[in-house]
């Protein structure tokens, strides 16, 4: 099925490769549809989750993974986002330009540090992140009249098409409205990878200079791509707020863009599908976790004590081994798998074999 | 007139002098090559020229537009394309990827557009497709097209670099040490597309190499530096029989 | 006065903000990865410490417990790189980066499990002892911290720059490959490397329990602070590692009393930004253009 022959230049520049490539997402989407007929309120709300954290996933995996500067600050951008939203509509504003000023405002303000952030690389830029977001846990204390300072800020239900949606009352219509913001941005995402801006983003990852020598301008493509990385972990972040109902700066901790960084690497960096798959480890591995000892618990009677943090322990053991093992993610294994599949019998052993590379000092840039 | 004028180029790096009042110039469709022994500085000039370095003093003028102080990203725009001494693929991306990216300065879209895929959007990449098939036919590369840069051989890697700078409609292209590293066969095949550049494309081609044997076969006029200064300009012959470039590679005690 | 009294406590403080930069700048120097379970190496060696010396536990003499803690934490480190680093060796500096915060958070987890989450201090022979200089109280634990800050960073600076050891380390860290053919033993090299980091650590741990509480996620923040003030001071060389911590010690106590709450606590950060903006490179920058 994967021996198709390109006719046209279109068959490069479509979404879809093909029917049955088409078919698959379509198949996906229309569980994606059902999801509320198929599962219950609490895994809907789990389900929620996912989609949330995969829209900040893809806010990171933009400049992270597609334009190859490291950002362990994003959790900065959702906070952005959050109290924008929610102050916004805590003074009247509808839910819809709300959340559109959230984007807004998360990308101003992401493209104007960009220029003096994104001149740094590698490990600077890095720490600078770090900085940035554990700057913004204070922002939120101080800036009282917008975040509510330490209490936080609660959520207003959101009046949209007529219908009062609310996270607890009408979980259905949540989850609508979270699928529909991800899957435009997905949308918008894949577009921008399939034309000029998206390859400039990947130059600037593979090669800076080159990429200025083919007339890439790199600080505009870098700070280009970091305001829409930061619009959509904005988006991520309002919606988020609506998902927990009720935020505060603790909501958006220094650990939590730590651990977003580590959701897009584990998903597989570079990879849209990553994004996801990165979302659907950190949102389900507690609930599979707490599964597994209730299982051992009643059927074989092993008591597992309840350590606090358990989860962010194998989080971190699971990211310990895909790093070693399979520094592309899941993305990664999927595509062997897939490949396995596509290729059955004839797959080898030595297909995916990766080249050692050689520790150059970053010091040249 | 003249495509590219070099005049009274000097840059230093903490102290040394690595390019020492050079002036050149390049005649539209002819290829010119830059020889010297290793550190001559012939590199340090083509990064002047495509803007990577800021000269300390001199002046470049390209198709008799000042380029001296033009930000290095619109050096392509112009027409000026280049190749890297130590490839500089985007290796995570498929040959055609890396063409793609070559068409950069030609885009023609904004990036709004590009996020809603106007039918603007689609018609531009398929015009850009159209051009970048072309080079892939001239430089017989359709057996790699959908291969990614990283598994690739390092004689195809240099041809999808040349093929990258083509894609971008260039006027002039710099080729940094083009034969470096490949086969004698290889080499061969490069001679050829150098010549089919400048023949059937009506290229200008300025380049920097050390396999004589390609120099003279497709140089029409050479100049040797030494030490980032000029030592002697003519044919590949006369260039060779200088005595200051025979002195310059085979150190003073030669002529003595 | 009282300034002069913030600034011995801050100095103090800076010392062990320096002594962990120290750690950072060992590991960046030899292999140029950035250690970002530092902190948390920091906190097991302050665990450690109080292991062995508190009356509640082992009940050692001070300096034995300093000892085996350092030792453990240096075996620590060494089995780290033997085991777990080796396996991404070669690859780039951003997998060390992913690699080293997970650990990190194992080993918080680890530590959650063993100790528990009470903060926990460290009993000195010298708890409590002051010395009184005119008005200036200088307590006898700042000035431990001090002296030992200045002996450490004396000796490690001392062994970069004068031993084959040393100047083989510094080789490996700019081109892996071309250290390896000139016969300059990487692997072994990185492993010592990160046992004197563990070392370095346990010192640095010991002195933080000894004026601190200890619990197991102190080393997150710290562990941040302390690499922004090994980035202050360029990421490359040791003494602007301790430069650098004394810089964040000595702002930090100040920022707190002087600027209204809230600021106070993000002006390391905010310190190092600017630095970081005015100089991406750090003060002592080592960066320089690709060469193409």
């Amino acid at each position: 099925m994967s021996n198709r022959f390109k006719s046209r230049y279109d068959d490069d520049i479509n979404l879809f490769e093909g029917r049955w490539h088409l078919a698959q997402y379509a198949i996906l989407m229309a569980l994606l549809l059902a999801a509320p007929w198929l599962l219950g309120t609490y895994y809907l709300g789990e389900l929620t989750a996912v989609l949330v954290w995969s829209l900040a996933g893809l806010g990171l995996m933009l400049i992270s993974g597609h334009t190859g500067q490291v950002s362990l600050g994003h959790a900065a951008f959702m906070a952005i986002g959050a109290f924008t939203n929610l102050a916004l509509m805590l003074r009247g504003w509808h839910f819809i330009p709300a959340l559109l000023a959230s984007a807004v405002t998360s990308g101003i303000i992401g493209a104007i540090i960009s220029r003096p952030i994104l001149r740094m690389s590698g490990i600077y830029l890095a720490i600078a992140t770090l900085a940035l977001s554990i700057i913004i846990e204070d922002v939120a204390i101080i800036a009282e009249p917008i975040t509510g300072g330490v209490a936080g800020v609660f959520a207003p239900p959101i009046a949209l098409f007529g219908m009062e949606i609310d996270r607890y009352a009408t979980p259905h219509a949540f989850y609508y409205l979270c699928l529909a913001v991800l899957v435009m941005v997905t949308l918008g995402y894949l577009n921008l990878l399939r034309s000029a801006s998206g390859r400039s983003f990947l130059a600037v990852r593979d090669s800076e200079v080159s990429a200025r020598a083919l007339g890439v301008n790199v600080a505009r493509a870098k700070t280009l791509s970091f305001s829409l990385s930061c619009a959509i972990t904005g988006l991520a972040g309002a919606l988020y707020a609506h998902l927990a109902q009720a935020v505060n700066y603790e909501s958006f901790l220094v650990l939590i863009s730590i651990t977003l960084l580590l959701q897009v690497v584990i998903g597989g960096l570079g990879s849209v599908h990553g994004a996801f798959f990165g979302a659907i480890v950190v949102v389900l591995l507690p609930q599979l976790i707490a599964i597994a000892r209730d299982f051992l618990d009643n059927a074989a009677g092993i008591k597992i004590a309840a350590y606090p943090g358990m989860d962010t322990a194998l989080f971190a053991l699971l990211i310990l081994l895909m790093v070693i093992y399979e520094p592309r993610g899941l993305y990664g294994v999927w595509f062997k798998v897939r490949t396995w599949l596509q290729l059955f019998p004839l797959y080898r052993k030595g297909m995916f074999r990766r080249t050692r590379t050689y520790l150059k000092t970053e010091r040249q840039r | 007139m003249s495509l590219l004028q070099v005049k009274d180029l000097s840059i230093s790096f903490g102290g040394v002098k690595a390019v020492d009042g050079v002036s050149f110039t390049v005649e539209p469709g002819e290829v010119f090559t830059l020889v010297g022994p290793n550190g001559a500085g012939k590199s340090t000039i083509f990064n002047l020229i495509s803007r990577l370095y800021e000269p300390s003093a001199g002046q470049i003028v390209f198709d008799g537009q000042d380029i001296t102080s033009l930000p290095a990203h619109k050096v392509a725009g112009l027409g000026i394309a280049r190749t890297f001494q130590n490839i500089e693929l985007f290796d995570h991306s498929s040959v055609l990827q890396n063409l793609l990216i070559g068409r950069h300065c030609r885009r023609n879209t904004r990036w709004f557009e590009e996020l809603l895929f106007l039918p603007k959007v689609r018609r531009s990449e398929r015009q850009h497709r159209l051009l970048v098939e072309e080079v892939i036919d001239f430089l017989d590369l359709a057996a790699y097209r959908d291969k990614l840069i990283a598994g690739l051989p390092y004689g195809v890697r240099k041809v999808v670099e040349i093929a990258r700078a083509l894609s971008s409609e260039p006027k002039l292209i710099l080729l940094d040490e083009p034969a470096s590293g490949l086969s004698v066969e290889e080499t061969q095949n490069m001679a050829w597309w150098i010549e089919d550049m400048q023949k059937d494309l009506g290229l200008t081609v300025l380049m920097v190499e050390h396999d004589m044997s390609l120099v003279s076969r497709v140089s029409n006029r050479v100049l040797a530096v030494s030490e980032g200064r000029p030592l002697a300009m003519g044919t590949a012959a006369e260039v060779q029989a200088d005595p200051k470039v025979i002195e310059a590679y085979l150190g003073t005690e030669a002529t003595s | 006065m009282d300034i002069l009294q913030l600034l011995v406590s801050g100095i103090a403080n800076g010392c062990i903000y320096g002594l962990l930069a120290l750690g950072f700048v060992l590991i960046y120097k030899a292999s140029e990865a950035v250690n970002f379970a530092q902190g948390d190496m920091m906190m097991l060696g302050a665990f450690l410490g109080v292991t062995f010396i508190n009356t509640s536990y082992a009940d050692l003499p001070f300096l034995v417990g300093i000892t085996l803690a350092a030792l453990i934490l240096g075996l620590f480190g060494y089995l780290l790189d033997r085991f777990v680093l080796r396996a991404i060796f070669g690859q780039p500096q951003f997998a060390m980066v992913i690699l080293t915060i997970a650990l990190g958070f194992l080993i918080r987890f680890v530590a959650g499990v063993i100790w528990g989450h009470d903060p926990t201090s460290l009993e000195t022979p010298f708890i409590g002892l002051v010395w009184t200089v005119g008005e200036l109280m200088i307590p006898v634990v700042d000035a431990v911290i001090i002296i030992t800050t200045v002996a450490l960073t004396a000796i490690l600076y001392f062994f970069f720059a004068r031993t084959r050891l040393g100047v083989a380390m510094q080789a490996s860290s700019q081109n892996q490959m071309a250290a390896y053919y000139m016969g300059i033993p990487v692997k072994r090299i990185n492993a010592i490397v990160w046992a004197l980091s563990g070392v370095v650590a346990a010192i640095a741990g010991v002195m933080f329990a000894a004026k601190g509480a200890v619990e197991p996620s102190v080393g997150l923040l710290f562990g941040i602070k302390a690499f922004a003030a090994a980035v202050i001071g360029g990421l490359g060389s040791l003494p602007g590692a301790l430069l650098g911590g004394l810089l964040v010690g000595i702002v930090e106590p100040f920022a707190g009393r002087y600027l209204p709450s809230g600021v106070g606590q993000i002006a390391p950060y905010v310190l190092m930004l600017l630095v970081l903006i005015l100089r991406p490179g750090g003060l002592f920058a080592q960066i320089s253009q690709k060469k193409v």
